[in-house]
């Protein structure tokens, strides 16, 4: 499953590195980009773990960057 | 501004006043570095907070964690207004950046604002607003004058001018009628239209080209890459040369600490590569912004890197140098005169829709008396017979003219050459040629002086057609008669004759260039209104489907490389050499939040300058 995630107040280019490469090595995440300018993220994993690790990008994205608001 | 912005902002102006107040009044010592301290917990705190909370979290080098540093360690070592003014420019640079780069995507969304918001759809006699992702195959629709044409589909009532503007970056309205097609994201300027829709929201045009956009900043290009990579190892290299710099002198050479460590914290406020992380991707999304807006749309960085180093264009010839459709292009009357010839064949040809014949009444263009005509037969493979104004007239090849012996003069003019005789005497021939377009010219007039070495045309048509219009152009070379798979040959030749670096550009109409399309360096396809399968194989398309937009494009491309080189050369130059002038004590925190802070805001100023398109002047 792919889907799209709106990630606002994302302002800084590198923080979208940061948040891209923490995904990244969420178990179970088969693909991640974090496009700053769009300021969105395109998560892919497999339909019976998605919901798993969109909680555990969502976890980690707080932590990275608290400014950042989540919108699945 | 977001709230988020404008909260950064008040505590900035708040900062400033109180920093100012601590530099200019004569306080006492204690007082003022109470202010100091204030102000510094006002612009500051979020940075300090944030600086701990990732430390926790196991991450220790990021941007806020050397900030802190860099400031506290001032205000440890006295230096109080130094400590505050650095991170009260830093915070000036991230609410700059932050809206600057809100501003820039606001402005390129609202060049691709052709989102449709609602499909007006009959339910019980009533119009009803409804979201066009609902609309089924099919449904009929109704477009108001103003509105904008949520789906695909074809005309079934109505007429109206619609602005294609949007998606083709063409001011020119296009006149619409019963039984034409439309395409989604044009805007209905004069009547009502009643639509049957012909595709989904998902698969229509509109939908289409927002994908194509939205996702064109994912393909990354090298610089991005490369400035990606580089990110990651300049920061952890700086701070251990900083590191390095406040230990290793003073144990060396025995001097004070003091200085070499503030020496060190300069380096820390010079760390952050945002300048770089920010500017680059953000010329490459203007320059796909900017070609947007000339009606071209590029899928990727990468493809506008390359679009700026071509250096070979291979052209296909029908519909991509031509229009792919039939004009007359020569009269020669025999004993009449021209319009009386056109005349006779345009009456002849009434009852026939052979392309050929459309284009022979499309240059009669007046009424045609249907009563003058009578006793109309077809001849299958050679003509047409008919009575005009009682005189049998015969309209067609060579054959035809043989076939009733009649004596007439073969044309040396290439081309399709229909032959005509009135009461079995030759009365003269039309010749009907593919039409060169308008800018076609122009197109590779401005491909050579914008220093493409070689210009080809592909082609699977007649030797002498092909030869025709490649000397009527100023083409470099001409191949003809073609199949597909010999294109790709070509093609392939052409890609070991260039040099190592330039690229090899195919322009294509789209379907049955596929193959070339996919071969070429880069493939552009004439995108046509609404040809899905064009849009979908080329790496760039033409809505407008104008040849002289490639060299606008190119153009394009040079300029946004070129800001995305000025901006690391200008951001990498200044960083380090204040970096170099901070070691030797010569730069002290103001130069280091230049070279953060100041160096950020003129490489997004710049960034943006990539945006600015002029409308490409077709006149060469």
């Amino acid at each position: 499953m792919k889907k799209t995630i709106k990630l606002i107040d994302l302002d800084c280019g590198h923080c979208a590195d940061k948040i891209q490469n923490a995904v990244k090595k969420i178990d179970g995440v088969t693909s991640v980009s974090v496009n700053f300018l769009g300021q969105k993220m395109v998560l892919e994993a497999p339909d019976d773990k998605f919901d798993a690790v969109l909680a555990e990008a969502k976890a980690l994205i707080k932590k990275i960057e608290p400014d950042v608001t989540v919108k699945a | 501004m977001t709230r988020k912005q404008k909260h950064l902002l008040t505590r900035i102006l708040v900062a400033a006043v109180l920093f100012l107040a601590g530099s200019l009044l004569h306080l006492p010592e204690y007082v003022e570095m109470g202010v100091f301290l204030v102000c510094y917990a006002v612009v500051g705190w979020d940075i300090v907070w944030k600086a701990i909370t990732n430390i926790l979290h196991g991450q220790v080098f990021d941007e806020n964690f050397l900030m802190t540093i860099a400031t506290i360690g001032a205000l440890i070592l006295g230096e109080h207004s130094e400590g505050v003014a650095v991170m009260l420019f830093y915070q000036v640079g991230e609410w700059f950046q932050s809206y600057a780069v809100s501003k820039s995507r606001k402005s390129i969304a609202s060049l691709m604002d052709i989102r449709p918001d609602y499909a007006n759809v009959e339910q019980d006699g009533k119009l009803v607003q409804v979201d066009p992702d609902e609309v089924q195959i099919g449904s009929v629709i109704v477009v108001k004058p103003g509105e904008r044409i949520p789906l695909d589909g074809t005309i079934i009532k109505g007429s109206s001018a619609l602005d294609t503007s949007a998606l083709t970056g063409e001011s020119m309205p296009r006149e619409v009628e019963p039984g034409m097609e439309v395409i989604s994201g044009c805007i209905n300027q004069t009547g009502i239209l009643t639509i049957q829709t012909t595709k989904e929201f998902g698969e229509s045009t509109v939908a289409k080209i927002l994908d194509l956009v939205e996702n064109a900043s994912d393909k990354k290009g090298k610089t991005e890459n490369f400035i990606t990579r580089f990110a990651r190892y300049y920061t952890p290299a700086v701070v251990f040369a900083a590191l390095a710099l406040a230990v290793l002198p003073p144990l060396i050479t025995g001097q004070a600490f003091g200085v070499w460590i503030y020496r060190a914290l300069t380096f820390l406020v010079i760390s952050c590569p945002c300048a770089l992380v920010i500017s680059i991707p953000l010329s490459f999304f203007g320059g796909i912004g900017g070609a947007s807006k000339i009606g071209v749309l590029v899928k990727g960085s990468n493809y506008l890197e390359s679009l700026a180093h071509a250096e070979v264009v291979v052209f296909d010839k029908t519909g991509t140098l031509t229009k792919g459709s039939f004009a007359v292009s020569e009269i020669h009357p025999n004993g009449m005169k021209e319009e009386k010839l056109l005349e006779l064949a345009a009456y002849a040809e009434d009852y026939s829709n052979h392309p050929i014949s459309l284009s022979i009444k499309k240059a009669y263009g007046k009424k045609i008396d249907n009563s003058r005509i009578s006793n109309v037969q077809e001849i299958a493979g050679h003509g047409v017979q008919a009575v005009i104004d009682g005189k049998s007239v015969l309209a067609g090849n060579a054959k035809l003219m043989e076939k009733e012996h009649i004596k007439y003069k073969p044309s040396v003019s290439i081309g399709t050459v229909v032959y005509l005789a009135c009461d079995g005497k030759y009365a003269g021939c039309i010749v009907i040629e593919d039409e060169v377009k308008e800018d076609a010219p122009a197109a590779i007039k401005l491909l050579k002086s914008s220093g493409i070495r070689k210009t080809v045309m592909l082609t699977g048509d007649a030797d002498a057609v092909g030869q025709k219009v490649a000397g009527r152009l100023g083409l470099d070379q001409a191949y003809t008669e073609l199949l597909p798979a010999d294109k790709v040959d070509r093609v392939e030749d052409l890609l070991k004759q260039k040099s190592e670096k330039g690229k090899l550009v195919f322009v294509g109409d789209g379907i049955n260039d596929a193959p070339v399309l996919a071969r070429a360096d880069i493939g552009i396809a004439m995108g046509g209104l609404g040809s899905d399968a064009a849009i979908e194989a080329a790496d760039v398309v033409l809505m407008t489907d104008e040849p002289s937009k490639i060299a606008a494009v190119m153009k394009i491309a040079r300029k946004t490389i070129g800001i995305a080189n000025q901006n690391i050369v200008f951001a990498l130059g200044v960083k380090f050499l204040v970096l170099v002038l901070g070691a030797l004590g010569y730069a002290n925190m103001w130069a280091a939040v230049f070279a953060d802070v100041g160096v950020s805001v003129i490489a997004i100023l710049n960034a943006i300058r990539a945006m600015r398109v002029k409308q490409p002047n077709m006149t060469a």
